[in-house]
């Protein structure tokens, strides 16, 4: 996969958790998956570093599961190798693995109680019974589940059920944290404010973390950096930010948020400004990567980098006519259409309360769009 | 206007009765769908358990039924009614019915016991094994129930003789020369009764593992334990409602098993079923084979009342 920067700035952009590169805690070397003759994993490669919170990120059938399940033991690479600590995990069973897993029907033992579910990692240490009750109390109190205890998990509602879980896997003290689809199965209130539970005892804790999601918000909230999937590969590898304002192609521009992608035809080359011509008009971009004049490529821009507005002004770049809009309360969606019939995505910030009917941009309304050149995002692919 | 709204008024009103009426005719229904097992058990389970009660409290006397009466009308309108506790003193008495009774229960726990020590890694390996192999396997422990059970037993006598097929390979091999006594004897009756009764343990065992998540497994390794200690404090305790209902299923029958012991063990080996017969068809004294039977019947209740026991606690943890 090629990796390729498509930003000068992203360097200014790298998130500013510290986090130690020197020597990774994780290596993925060239490991593929097949299922006879599916591919589920791609010849992925990925370094991860002590104290991330890493996302793989992907739809359903994406083989970021798959992948995970690797990391845990559970599944066999069909080639290449995983390295967690520089040491090799070919050969090394998932009980003896140095990685704890947080399933994403958290498989709690309906036969044991909270306290027993937690204790059972512990048990399998040898560890000594006072040190195990004082490290599962330690650990009810993170997860603030102490009078919780005695419970089955069957007792429990689904949020104590995934803190349970959490704790379970947490209490081992593992090099790596598996996390596959942690907060799918709560409703979206208690999703959100888990995600930043989560980060809370991510960051007390200190242990790294995997974490599988299907769910883009999910993983820009939580992670210092994400590797975006699609049919087995890495498409793109980065922190939120990068992912989501320097997409390097059409499939991450269209899956993280959304963007409005257009065909652009290379006009011009020099020392890396780059001239897009496209419908809306010319785009100078950087790019660091070789580009010649003439090739085709997409240029994508965001909804809400769109303002939007009745009145003209100097910085109009286009005008058209609103043909629907998607009223969301705090923000609206537009689907502006111009003179060529085409239709862009537009998303504006209801700031103030329209005064009247009057205030409102309304259907067939005459719109000046206008956007910053910069803005832009120069798609390879 | 007002005529409109009348005619309104009328369509809902015809709506609730006739859902009303939906509601009764469902009711009904229930009631008739309920009663239809009711009936049944009444009529063809508990009348002749009382009949049989009956008959346990009464005398052998020589007349056709071969018992007396236990209510009857004297002279002068006075009923009396006779309870005769001869049958259960006698049985309690004399120490061959103990005796059979024990050995009767001693049999059928070790049967139990080693049908679920077979059954439970066929069971397991089945739910294991990919969808088709799985079909198959099923069919194939369900498939001996297309043979008389009789004739099955009738093989195993065929098998197990002295000039049998196994007596036969044994000599032809060179293990023995002389045949070793395997029909008529207690280990004859082993086999019979764990061959019998095998599906019934692996049937229950299967669906209760055939739902098991097979995620605790994995969340079991993930947190350290190796396989076998897996199995031990994930598996089987979660595996007890099939074991259980399994062990019932094989223990239950096994215990008034008339049929093999009587084919396989000859008179070599006493069980009650067999005791039930003799005193019923050839002494003819049906008030302590009613009595034999009686006691039977408590001594299986007991163990059905502790599954109920177990069954009703584990509903309540759900």
């Amino acid at each position: 996969m090629v990796n390729v920067k498509t930003s000068s700035g992203s360097d200014a952009l790298t998130d500013t958790k510290e986090i130690s590169k020197d020597k990774p805690l994780l290596e993925i070397r060239g490991v593929s998956k097949k299922f006879g003759d599916f591919t589920a994993v791609n010849n992925v490669d990925l370094d991860i570093y002590q104290g991330e919170l890493f996302c793989l990120l992907g739809g359903s059938g994406c083989g970021k599961t798959t992948l995970l399940r690797m990391l845990a033991g559970f599944e066999k690479p069909s080639s290449g190798q995983i390295l967690i600590d520089g040491q090799d995990m070919s050969e090394v069973p998932p009980y003896k693995r140095p990685t704890n897993m947080m399933f994403q029907n958290y498989a709690l033992f309906p036969h044991m109680t909270v306290e027993k579910n937690i204790a059972f990692g512990l048990e399998q240490d040898g560890l000594a019974k006072t040190e195990i009750l004082d490290k599962v109390d330690s650990i009810l109190k993170l997860v603030e589940l102490q009078e919780y205890k005695k419970r089955r998990p069957q007792q429990l509602s689904g949020g104590q059920r995934q803190r349970v879980a959490l704790a379970r896997a947490l209490v081992k003290e593992p090099k790596l944290l598996l996390l596959d689809e942690p907060l799918a199965a709560l409703d979206k209130k208690l999703r959100e404010q888990t995600q930043f539970e989560l980060m809370n005892i991510q960051e007390k804790v200190g242990v790294t973390f995997v974490v599988v999601t299907h769910d883009q918000e999910e993983a820009m909230t939580l992670s210092t950096r994400i590797a975006v999937m699609d049919k087995g590969r890495f498409i793109q590898t980065g922190t939120p930010t990068e992912i989501y304002e320097y997409p390097n192609d059409r499939f991450v521009a269209d899956f993280i948020g959304s963007a409005n992608i257009l065909d652009g035809k290379v006009v011009s080359n020099i020392d890396g400004m780059v001239e897009v011509s496209t419908y809306l008009g010319k785009f100078s971009l950087t790019s660091n990567s070789n580009i010649s004049k003439g090739s085709n490529l997409y240029v994508g821009l965001r909804p809400e980098k769109i303002s939007i507005s009745r009145t003209s002004s100097k910085s109009t770049n286009i005008t058209g006519y609103i043909d629907d809009i998607g009223y969301f309360g705090n923000t609206s969606r537009y689907k502006v259409r111009l003179d060529n019939d085409q239709i862009i995505d537009v998303t504006a910030q209801n700031q103030k309360r329209p005064k009247d009917e009057k205030d409102r941009l309304t259907y067939e309304d005459k719109v000046q769009l206008s956007w910053d050149n910069s803005s832009a995002m120069l798609l390879l692919k | 206007m007002s005529s409109v709204k009348k005619e309104k008024n009328l369509g809902t009103d015809l709506r609730y009765y006739i859902s009303l009426s939906a509601d009764k005719l469902q009711s009904k229904w229930k009631t008739i769908v309920i009663f239809i097992p009711f009936a049944w058990l009444l009529l063809f389970f508990l009348t002749p358990f009382f009949i049989v009660a009956k008959i346990s409290l009464a005398e052998l006397v020589i007349t056709s039924p071969p018992f007396s009466k236990m209510i009857e009308w004297v002279d002068g309108g006075v009923i009396t009614i006779r309870l005769v506790f001869d049958n259960f003193i006698y049985i309690f008495d004399d120490p061959l019915y103990a005796r059979t009774y024990l050995n009767s229960v001693k049999i059928a726990l070790i049967s139990t016991f080693l049908a679920l020590l077979i059954g439970y890694p066929i069971a397991y390996a089945i739910v294991r094994s990919k969808p088709v192999t799985k079909q198959l396997l099923l069919f194939a422990i369900i498939l001996p129930f297309w043979t008389s059970f009789l004739l099955r037993v009738y093989a195993w006598m065929g098998l197990l003789a002295d000039q049998g097929t196994i007596n036969n390979i044994l000599i032809y091999l060179g293990v023995t020369d002389t045949p070793i006594r395997l029909l008529y004897t207690e280990f004859a009756v082993y086999i019979g009764i764990v061959y019998t009764y095998l599906p019934f343990m692996i049937l229950p065992l299967y669906a209760n593992m055939e739902k098991l998540d097979g995620s605790l497994n994995e969340a079991a390794a993930d947190l350290g334990s190796g396989p076998i200690n897996t199995f031990f404090k994930i598996t089987l305790p979660l595996s007890m409602p099939g074991i259980i209902a399994g062990s019932l299923l094989v223990f239950i029958p096994a215990t008034g098993e008339y049929v093999i012991p009587d084919l396989l063990g000859g008179g070599n080996v006493q069980m009650i079923g067999r005791q039930l017969y003799n005193e019923f068809a050839r002494n003819i004294d049906w008030p302590v084979a009613s009595a034999v039977a009686i006691v039977l019947l408590l001594l299986l209740v007991l163990p059905m009342a502790v599954y109920q026991h177990y069954q009703a606690k584990a509903a309540e943890v759900k």
